[in-house]
């Protein structure tokens, strides 16, 4: 009885420990697999992050069969792509943005999350104009073919005007994405007309997207924000003058009080500046 | 006796024709692929009918655009790593677990699993060609690598074993494109031909040993209900994938052991039955004795 209690823990401590080397190495490829996601696979629209997606696809390719444009796929063995899990890639075949989403309808497990109702919500990757340098609209010809495809027309992609300094009198017309309304689709990839590589690409928006300057206060916004400037109009008090004394921004500078001051007749508010541009550009002396 | 491996079942073709003596590996067989062919076809079919007979695959399907199914240890391995899935996902494994707990858990590996018709044929080929010995294990790692697997999915919070997982590669290989999962075919062929008798399905897989624990006290099992007729052909003892749960249902007469063969490694692959000339064994259900 001993004997054969002794045979039995023998033999559970050595496959215990056989299991348990395997077990390391399983570990840590499901650990890298996290990682492994190639910047050009985009998950379907829904898809949590790539860490609970992993935890939470079970790989069943319901969304592929359900995609009614055959984009999604399911990576196989041997792809960098965590095997059996949906993709697609923008350049081949883009998301076509269905209204009714039935990748995430079918997903039985809420990897694809069933809360995404409105397409326009999804987040699938940021667009971005990765090569300047191939972008025929940089060099200033007219292209437009991103903006033009762009499913959420005119507020993901604009079209920015920038001066041409080598012709000195033309103007470039850059495509620059939004963010708060880039859906990741990739019909901006898929269209690129560059040869091979698209110039604007569809990349995971966690490596697309800084994590902006939260200490820098820009004054315009700010000022749209409150809705008035916040500086000029109610700063009455800027210089600590002498006792009796007092300024005279149109030109005269320090004067006594009482002393008429030249732009008095002019001036409205507390402004430095003249309503009238010429007066400032004109006039003579100091501020 | 000893050669025995080489056809074993030879006694029972001559007495029951070759169909009578492979009537449950036929059975078997046609369940098996026409499983994996209905998930192959069924897109071909929904381009012409668009009617959708099955979609999917193994880890979750959804047939008849209605009844989801959705495989219970994938989804365990899901919960384990943190997530909750809704209710689809969830029914569908209910109505597995329902459907296993009933019939038997292993069922699942000799009915549906693909990856049983290669290890039978390296278990076939292996006594064909008298390949003895091989590295020794125990039947019980299959438990070990299971509770290791959910671990592993607790731990890095993903399905870890079905990033390797042969099962749901191979099956979601042939429905959805192979890529290097041939690969897996051929592993296991040789792990099973060249390393060890039944490697795979009776020591190591944890899917198996997931659903035996799943459905361990099934409604339909083998019955050694003629045992006094066996002749000690060792037959059913070399065909069958987890040959230590016969031999005390069949030769525990005087023991008292009952005939029944209830442990929850049997397959219920029904090979004993096809291969005993003495007609031995029958399959039993015992649905009606619950009412």
């Amino acid at each position: 009885m001993d004997k054969s209690r002794r045979k039995f823990l023998a033999e559970s401590v050595k496959t215990a420990s056989a299991v348990s080397l395997a077990a390391l190495g399983l570990g840590l490829y499901a650990r890298q697999s996290k990682a492994m996601l190639p910047a050009q696979a985009i998950r379907p629209p829904g898809a949590l992050d790539e860490a609970d997606f992993l935890g939470a696809c079970v790989r069943c390719g319901l969304c592929v069969r359900d995609c009614p444009y055959d984009t999604l796929h399911l990576a196989e063995l041997g792809s960098a792509i965590a095997t059996g899990t949906p993709y697609f890639v923008a350049r081949q075949t883009p998301c076509e943005m269905c209204e009714d989403i039935p990748c995430v309808v079918a997903c039985p497990t809420g990897a694809l999350n069933h809360q995404l109702t409105h397409i326009d919500d999804a987040r699938m990757g940021l667009a971005v104009v990765i090569d300047k340098e191939g972008c025929i609209a940089f060099q200033g010809l007219r292209c437009e073919v991103c903006y033009n495809v762009c499913p959420v027309r005119d507020k993901a992609i604009t079209l920015d005007t920038r001066h041409n300094r080598r012709t000195g009198m033309h103007a470039y017309q850059v495509p620059v994405v939004h963010s708060d309304a880039c859906t990741g689709c990739g019909k901006c990839e898929e269209a690129c007309i560059l040869e091979g590589e698209s110039a604007i690409k569809v990349i995971p928006s966690h490596l697309a997207k800084s994590g902006g300057s939260p200490h820098y206060r820009l004054g315009w916004k700010e000022k749209q924000r409150a809705g008035g400037s916040l500086v000029s109009p109610d700063a009455k008090h800027r210089f600590n003058l002498p006792e009796g004394m007092d300024y005279d921004y149109s030109g005269k500078g320090l004067i006594k009080k009482g002393e008429k001051k030249i732009g008095d007749s002019e001036r409205q508010e507390d402004s430095p500046f003249s309503s009238n541009p010429l007066d400032t550009l004109n006039r003579k002396g100091g501020l | 006796m000893k050669s025995k491996g080489i056809n074993a079942g030879a006694e029972a073709i001559v007495a029951k024709g070759w169909i009578g003596a492979h009537k449950w590996l036929i059975l078997r067989r046609l369940s098996q692929l026409s499983i994996l062919a209905l998930f192959i076809l069924s897109p071909w079919f929904a381009k012409l009918t668009e009617i959708w007979l099955i979609k999917g695959n193994l880890a979750s399907s959804l047939t008849l655009n209605t009844i989801p199914l959705t495989d219970p240890y994938v989804l365990l391995q899901s919960i384990v790593a943190g997530q909750s899935p809704i209710s689809t996902g969830f029914i569908g494994a209910l109505i597995v677990a329902c459907f296993y707990f009933v019939v038997g858990g292993r069922v699942y590996c000799s009915w549906v699993c693909p990856i049983n018709i290669v290890t039978d044929i390296a278990a076939w080929l292996r006594a064909k060609l008298k390949i003895k010995g091989g590295v020794v294990m125990t039947r019980n790692s299959r438990y070990w690598i299971l509770a290791f697997t959910l671990l592993l999915s607790f731990i890095t919070g993903t399905l870890a074993w079905e990033l390797i997982n042969p099962v749901s590669i191979v099956f979601r290989g042939l429905v959805f494109g192979i890529g290097l999962a041939w690969g897996m075919i051929l592993a296991i062929f040789l792990l099973d031909f060249a390393v060890s008798r039944r490697a795979w399905c009776g020591h190591l897989c944890p899917v198996g040993a997931f659903y035996s624990l799943l459905g361990h006290k099934p409604l339909i099992r083998v019955d050694a209900y003629q045992r006094e007729k066996c002749d000690d052909c060792m037959d059913c003892f070399l065909v069958c994938p987890e040959q230590q749960i016969i031999k005390q249902p069949l030769k525990g007469a005087a023991k008292g052991i009952s005939s029944v063969i209830t442990s929850s490694q049997c397959t219920n692959c029904g090979r004993c039955i096809d291969v005993c000339a003495e007609d031995v064994f029958r399959f039993q259900s015992y649905i009606k004795k619950l009412r």
